[in-house]
């Protein structure tokens, strides 16, 4: 078992024609992931040879996912068209919407979102995230497919690098799935969707959550973990040394007030019964203490 | 971007928020002619980033344009809690009956827009939140339904709004939305949002914060960039496109990926108790390409911060190969000559970490050292900071 999606999940990319497009379904393909088309609208019709796989290009998703049985889109839109593409995919009813796109305006995502709650069934990924892997089974986004094998461990990270560092850490061990949930103020899914559905997947046995400044996103799923996760959790949280009132990259990267610190993340999980390790390894070694690996 | 004052009135006004008259000084001699230009009594007030700037004595009544001359050469140089006042906005004065609060801004926790309203405007609203929450009013906002004029009175009545300025401020609620959605703001917020004596409704004072990735619909937005308010070396490293803050410690750090980078001051700090509190002194995201010319741009960047002992450089190879991020440092460094004059501890890790080891190794640079894991790297980087 996997989280969102599995062996069987069939994948277009929104975006393909474009260079990151292509590099991507390059790379997401040479993992085994089942890339069967791409959406570039005004280019329908044509289509793309990647590493011996002809790939057809459609003008929307609607189309794409009625000649491919596509059950999951990744958008590689750049920002401006991101909201049009994320919005095609939704009114088509695609399952899930992995949004790769760093810089999309907080408007746009807002109503993106808002619209996939009230018209439909879509699961938003992202945006500004690196996508999602179950190792061996599929990979959607960016996230290197060499880093580790399959295994019991689910993660969630706001975080790309995080996510990659932390895979290193335990690449022993191995992933059931690793979720990059992006760092941008409106994400599609949060720690806690993840949370939830790492629970309630029998192939994973614990679970790693990383957090970073901005919002309360981290002290929601602390209150989360403590009614609902039975699965042993361990935490990371980035930002400590970030100063008040500083973008720090990721566009939802900041500490407003008192609002949003690390510490403050760190205590609630805490509290909730989550060991937060002080760097990367030492939360790997909490999860190794605990798991007895 | 945070907006000063008179940029954000300057934004209602354009929107169709009611707004006094005013203009801005950066001289004794503008406070005057602005006083005039002005008219009447008028309110001379310090342009900073900050809150509590009336309690500082940055906000002072004017009588006349020679007194607005007097109040400004006292304003303008005033350090209020480290932002030094550059500019001041002479407004009209107004006679101010009631103080309302009116805000909307981006909902993280809910992931929607939300209006703030209350009838107990002219404080920080996080007091009224405190102290009186049932007097402060939060209604959410479907970004793709918005605030029409009829949704604006069910709001504003919601808030319980006195019935003689109901009509009024709802207007202002409809233009305050239009504001918020057509500059991409995250936070348009008016306090006081004030009903004067002849029973007109003003924004007195405002807060304006835009989306940074919404600027390429709003070019008019650039001009709204205090050029002068800008550390030196975050200038330099904005013209290079480089995701760079300045911080107050001594370890220069380069890294790819905000989180992985976030972590790695956090490290560097923590490493540092060790050796009498060595912090890191900046964050720099390189992103996922790393090319020979973005890490030569970004270590001559850190390096011509005068704070900076030494550097660390933390990558995981990810995308990029680490045999890329080490021909990268080595052709930087080539780049740089004898610019390069600070220790360089580097940890590379993932992809392809054999052959860019090899590489740094082979290549033997004076002052690039390298360590296997992230914590190593940062205790190393920290001691020779601290030597």
């Amino acid at each position: 078992m996997s989280i969102f999606i599995n062996a069987d999940s069939k994948i277009i990319v929104q975006g393909m024609t474009g260079s990151e497009g292509t590099k991507h379904t390059r790379r997401m393909l040479a993992s085994g992931s089942k890339v069967v088309g791409g959406v570039t609208p005004g280019k329908g019709g044509q289509s793309v040879e990647i590493d011996g796989h002809n790939l057809p290009v459609f003008n929307t998703v609607g189309e794409a996912m009625a000649a491919t049985g596509a059950n999951v889109s990744v958008v590689f839109v750049p920002p401006k068209f991101a909201k049009a593409a994320v919005v095609d995919a939704i009114d088509a009813a695609m399952p899930l919407v992995v949004v790769i796109t760093e810089g999309i305006p907080v408007h746009d995502s807002a109503s993106f979102y808002a619209y996939s709650l009230t018209n439909g069934t879509t699961r938003i990924i992202g945006p500004n995230c690196p996508g999602l892997i179950s190792p061996g089974k599929s990979n959607v986004g960016i996230i290197p497919a060499n880093i580790t094998g399959s295994g019991p461990i689910g993660l969630v990270s706001k975080s790309g690098t995080l996510t990659y560092q932390m895979m290193f850490e335990l690449r022993d061990i191995g992933f059931s799935t690793a979720v990059g949930i992006g760092g941008d103020p409106v994400v599609g899914t949060t720690h806690i969707d993840c949370l939830r559905a790492f629970q309630d997947d029998p192939e994973t046995e614990a679970i790693v959550m990383i957090g970073e400044i901005g919002g309360d996103a981290e002290e929601r799923a602390a209150a989360f973990i403590a009614e609902y996760v039975t699965k042993p959790v361990v935490g990371y949280v980035a930002g400590f040394t970030a100063p008040e009132g500083k973008t720090m990259g990721h566009a939802g990267a900041i500490v407003s007030g008192s609002s949003g610190t690390a510490q403050g993340k760190k205590d609630a999980l805490e509290a909730a019964g989550v060991k937060v390790g002080q760097t990367p390894s030492e939360t790997a070694r909490l999860l190794r203490a605990i798991m007895g690996r | 971007m945070d907006l000063y004052e008179y940029q954000a009135r300057d934004l209602f006004e354009k929107h169709g928020v009611p707004v006094l008259p005013a203009a801005i000084a950066t001289t004794a001699d503008e406070a005057e002619a602005a006083a005039t230009k002005v008219g009447g009594k008028v309110v001379v007030k310090a342009q900073v980033k900050v809150g509590g700037r009336g309690k500082a004595g940055g906000v002072k009544l004017a009588v006349d344009p020679a007194d607005a001359r007097e109040k400004a050469s006292a304003i303008l140089g005033m350090d209020i809690k480290g932002h030094v006042v550059r500019t001041v906005m002479i407004a009209a004065a107004a006679p101010i009956e009631s103080e309302y609060y009116l805000a909307i801004l981006l909902d993280r926790s809910n992931r929607t827009f939300l209006v703030m309203a209350s009838v107990a405007g002219g404080m920080e609203i996080e007091e009224v939140a405190h102290t009186a929450p049932e007097k402060l009013a939060k209604i959410p906002v479907d970004s793709n339904v918005g605030i029409d004029l009829a949704r604006a009175s069910e709001i504003i009545a919601a808030a319980k709004f006195p019935a003689d300025v109901a009509d009024q401020v709802s207007a202002v609620l409809v233009k305050l939305w239009e504001t918020f959605v057509s500059e991409d703001a995250t936070l348009v917020e008016v306090n006081p949002l004030v009903k004067t004596s002849d029973s007109k409704i003003i924004a007195l004072d405002g807060k304006v914060t835009l989306d940074d990735n919404a600027g390429f619909r709003h070019p008019d937005h650039e001009a709204l960039v205090d050029q002068a308010a800008e550390n030196a070396l975050e200038a330099a490293a904005k013209a290079k496109n480089l995701n760079y803050v300045k911080l107050e410690g001594q370890v220069g750090i380069i890294g790819n990926g905000a989180g992985l980078v976030m972590s790695t001051l956090d490290v560097v700090a923590y490493a540092g108790e060790k050796f009498g509190g060595v912090r890191p002194a900046n964050f720099l995201d390189i992103g996922g390409g790393a090319s020979a010319q973005v890490m030569a741009d970004g270590l001559s960047i850190i390096l011509g911060d005068k704070d900076v002992k030494s550097v660390f450089v933390n990558v995981f190879g990810g995308i990029t190969a680490c045999d890329a991020v080490a021909n990268g440092i080595v052709q930087a460094l080539e780049l740089l000559g004898a610019q390069a004059t600070k220790p360089i501890v580097v940890r590379l890790d993932g992809n392809n970490v054999v052959e860019g080891r090899a590489i740094l190794t082979a290549a033997a640079h004076p002052l690039v050292e390298q360590l296997d894991t992230m914590d190593g790297a940062a205790n190393r980087a920290a001691e020779l900071a601290a030597k």
